[in-house]
């Protein structure tokens, strides 16, 4: 309730402040500075704090939109109205591009490289002639609004701010919806999201260029505040510096973005005017004192200030009622009795151990086929070469006639396959309902634009509702709006389940989907699946309680050291010599 | 152009290359022990040649200062966790190291006539004052997040990075210096001038892989640091401890960067920040490696070297976007040739 109160509180606020002839001129300034930096930082919040990418570039693309306006309009006399969307595009396409050549590197090289492509970009800058060398650019024009010439500070103020807003409001909506829920899956959450349908590159590309794109727009607005530009203000050490806002801000957090710029604005102010003086020369001392803040901050409070101010307020995340809205399609389930899966001869090879060794088995529409053996078997490795996180070396895996052998992760789930895992994959921090939202990615196809502009929320209801019913369904409808991190770990498995279920699967695997349940759960869980199969549902199941497989299984296979050892009803695989064996070591 | 100023300019290459080559190593080095992208590396390379520049015009060097700095804060530290443990008779051992030694040294470099002794004597010095930084800094701003993820240790490195480099600037002030040349030999080789210089730099570095060779060959704590750098929990269970090799490993980085420092003031004028654009280059070198293998960065070094010198001569505003556009390709040639699967954290 008190949000609704505080947002607009906030904007009223900020709307008056340049009206009271009272606030001094140069606070009016630091305002402006303020916005310029929180429009580049809001993107390093979905780049780094929410997408795990970390960018020390952003000053580059920051100077990409200043210096595309600053030419324009001063060589060609362009609109700056126009300049801006050229300008947009310009920035978006340049990340296009470094982010396809540098988004596929892993964790610690991609930081390294917006570091070298930073620092290129500004040398680029500063030695192009058409660009003004180092000198830059000057005499860039006044950026004119319904005839009103913004030309002073407090004018354009209300320009600033009004962007700012505008990225604040657009990064909202963005983060609490279908594409919202990829990108906020994309740190530590990208194999399930994978497995859940999700393009994970596209995201990482899109996170990128959206980041880009608001640097861009700060490097407009700067070049018509400053109304003249240079290469300095593009370096990497300014680049760095929008880093560093969001990490004191809270990178995780969209008004940190705000924060951080407010507060690395303020104090780099103050600090340039006291630090000179006091070491009694000049000089930009003050990265001295930031990059000791920054270390003293990451050793103790490395999420930044914006959740110590949340825990001091007791702030409690919202709790959403989950909407009413039409069922999602779903698709055709197979007809009885029709083969589902076809495994042969599927061999998998890690260097000289052969995890799974020509192993061959059948599964028809209808049926819960359970896959026994000792640890280190190859159970999980056979889950992983079905849904395409392992690329088998040898053999064929056919879903309902079709080779999926070398398809992605995400085009497997789309044909109907739904997964959990044996140690378990959600996104501790998101709802439980966001979680399972992710297994609905590809049942709606919201992308965005629609999502930022707030367009899609009719089936952004049906994806949630989705959401909602499965976990009734599997005995979670209690623990909707709780974070997913704090459910029991025996919830924790349902709840993937549940996740698995949203995906709208013809053949479902469940890995150790009972491990840590009490008895009554799993006896809840065991109806679930019984009434799953008889919906059509196959279902391919990896267990070591032996109750639980033996009362619910059709059919059993068995496999030992990668061999499948052998195959049949429960009650005669009881009785095989060779399975005894291999579980209790030569009975015979 | 033609074959002597080809030679002229490979013979620069690889001189800068030797030193791109030293900073690979202990960049890749302090990765692999210790998962730091250490950015600051550069910082001691520019620390070292201004240090001895400073000696030079017999003016004390305002790192002393630094080095009394961080020693006490250091101390602090250290005594804090030694009372918390219950350890407080480590107190002496620990002043004597981090209070009286840079007061010793202090007072030493006050009663010596800095301008007028030997150059081998002025790097001796100076290596006696940069060097403990490296691990001071590495206790003060990396031992506390020794578990944290790479990309937090990064962001901390740019930190350090940031707060070393202004700094410099309140030590040395904006303008550069190049120090007194080791030698001003110059031997012909056909067409081709070799200088002295070169050679030395070149000699030197060969010498120092040398060493380092025979250390992580050859002695106990090498092997532990190798040890650590491929499997850090099982280092751990045979008992290597993580701070002393997190020590180590920043105490060889901090002598590394200091005499790449000596090699390269004679060559090139070394301003405040110059040293994060060497260290940088040292990277991109570190990254043709993969961040893992010496030689091959090593190799890359020399490549950055020679690269570097060709562009100056035909371009030489657009010398550092090529060197560091490489980059691009190179990084391209990893992400295609590794995979991954699992994520971190």
């Amino acid at each position: 309730m008190r949000e609704k109160y505080l947002i607009p509180a906030f904007v009223l606020i900020l709307a008056l402040v340049p009206l009271l002839p009272a606030v001094p001129e140069f606070w009016i300034t630091l305002l402006n500075y303020i916005g310029l930096a929180a429009i580049v930082v809001l993107g390093l919040v979905l780049l780094t704090g929410i997408g795990g990418l970390v960018s020390f570039g952003q000053a580059a693309f920051v100077g990409i939109g200043a210096y595309t306006t600053a030419y324009l309009t001063t060589a060609y006399d362009v609109s700056p109205w126009l300049t801006l969307p050229i300008g947009l595009v310009l920035t978006g396409l340049s990340a296009w591009i470094i982010g396809a050549i540098t988004l596929r590197l892993s964790g610690h090289f991609l930081p390294l490289s917006t570091l070298a492509w930073g620092i290129s970009i500004y040398f680029v800058f500063g030695n192009i002639n058409a660009l003004g060398r180092h000198d830059g650019l000057t005499g860039i024009p006044v950026v004119e609004l319904f005839g009103l010439e913004l030309m002073s500070g407090r004018r354009y103020f209300y320009l600033i701010w009004f962007f700012v807003l505008l990225a604040v409001f657009a990064t909202k909506n963005l983060l609490d919806s279908r594409p919202g829920r990829a990108i906020r899956a994309l740190k530590g959450g990208g194999v399930m999201a994978e497995s859940c349908g999700v393009a994970i590159e596209r995201f990482r590309i899109l996170i990128f260029v959206y980041a880009a794109v608001l640097a861009g727009l700060s490097g407009w607005l700067y070049a018509h505040l400053q109304r003249a530009v240079n290469p300095t203000p593009f370096g990497i050490g300014q680049g760095i510096e929008y880093l560093f806002m969001a990490v004191i801000g809270g990178a995780g957090y969209v008004w940190g973005a705000l924060l951080g710029a407010g507060i690395f604005t303020v104090v780099e102010d103050v600090l340039q005017d006291v630090l000179p003086a006091l070491l009694g020369r000049s000089g930009h001392f003050e990265i001295i004192v930031f990059g000791v803040i920054m270390v003293l901050l990451l050793q103790y409070a490395r999420d930044g200030l914006w959740p110590l101010i949340l825990q001091a307020v007791n702030h409690a995340g919202a709790r959403r009622q989950v909407p009413e809205a039409p069922p999602l399609p779903t698709r055709a389930k197979p007809e009885a009795e029709e083969p589902v899966l076809a495994v042969r001869r599927a061999r998998k090879e890690f260097g000289g151990l052969v995890a799974v060794n020509d192993v061959s088995f059948e599964m028809r529409a209808g049926e819960i086929l359970g896959l026994i053996g000792p640890n280190g078997a190859g159970k999980s490795t056979i889950f992983n070469v079905i849904t395409g996180l392992l690329q088998a070396n040898g053999g064929e895996i056919l879903f309902r006639g079709e080779r999926l052998n070398g398809l992605p992760p995400r085009e497997i789930a789309r044909r109907g396959i739904g997964r959990t895992f044996q140690h378990v994959r959600l996104l501790p921090t998101m709802t439980v309902l966001e979680n399972v939202a992710i297994g609905a990615h590809l049942r709606a196809r919201s992308g965005p634009v629609a999502a930022m502009l707030r367009l899609e929320r009719r089936q952004e209801a049906q994806l949630l509702a989705e959401a909602a019913k499965q976990l009734e369904r599997v005995g979670l409808g209690a623990y909707l709006n709780e974070q997913a991190g704090n459910l029991a770990l025996g919830q924790q498995r349902i709840l993937e389940i549940a996740r698995a279920l949203c995906i709208d699967p013809v053949l479902l695997l469940l890995d150790e989907p009972a491990a840590g349940l009490r008895y009554k759960e799993k006896q809840a869980l065991a109806a679930v699946l019984k009434q799953l199969r008889d919906e059509g549902v196959s279902i391919l199941l990896v267990e070591h309680d032996m109750d639980f497989v033996m009362g619910l299984t059709d059919r059993l296979v068995v496999l030992d050291f990668g061999t499948k050892l052998a195959e049949g009803q429960p009650r005669e695989i009881q009785t095989n010599p060779a399975v005894l064996e291999a579980y209790l070591g030569g009975v015979a | 152009m033609d074959t002597t100023i080809a030679a002229i300019l490979l013979q620069d290459g690889i001189t800068n290359g030797a030193i791109y080559a030293l900073l690979a190593l202990a960049l890749v080095l302090v990765f692999a022990v210790t998962r730091v992208i250490f950015v600051p590396q550069g910082e001691f390379v520019s620390y070292g040649a201004l240090t001895v520049a400073a000696m030079q015009y017999g003016v004390m060097p305002g790192t002393i200062w630094l080095l009394l700095a961080a020693g006490v804060l250091t101390a602090l530290v250290e005594l804090t966790r030694a009372f918390r443990a219950g350890e407080l008779r480590r107190a002496p051992r620990i002043l004597t190291f981090y209070v009286g030694y840079p007061v010793a040294l202090w007072l030493l470099l006050r009663s010596l006539p800095l301008g007028e002794l030997p150059m081998a004597l002025q790097i001796a010095l100076m290596l006696a004052l940069i060097v403990p930084l490296g691990p001071m800094i590495y206790r003060l701003a990396f031992q506390p997040l020794a578990e944290a993820s790479v990309l937090v240790l990064l962001i901390v490195a740019i930190a350090v990075h940031f707060a070393l480099q202004g700094l410099g600037l309140l030590f040395f002030g904006p303008e550069g210096s190049r120090t007194a040349a080791f030698t001003e030999l110059m031997f012909d080789v056909g067409v081709l001038s070799v200088s002295g210089q070169s050679l030395f730099v070149v000699g030197a570095t060969v010498l120092l892989i040398v060493a380092l060779y025979l250390f992580f060959e050859r002695t106990l704590y090498g092997k532990a640091l190798r040890a650590t750098a491929i499997n850090r929990v099982g280092a751990r269970l045979v008992g290597v401890s993580i701070p002393l090799s997190g020590t180590l490993t920043f105490t060889l980085a901090a002598l590394i960067g200091a005499l790449s420092g000596a090699l390269i003031g004679p060559i090139t004028t070394v301003y405040y920040d110059s040293g994060f654009l060497i260290g940088l280059k040292g990277f991109v070198a570190a990254i043709i490696g993969g961040l893992v293998s010496y030689p091959v960065a090593a190799a890359g070094a020399i490549l950055v070297g020679v690269m570097e010198a060709f562009a100056a001569f035909w371009t030489s505003e657009f010398k550092e976007v090529i060197v560091f556009t490489l980059i691009i390709p190179v990084l391209l040639w990893r992400s295609l040739t590794s995979q991954h699967v699992e994520e971190e954290e």
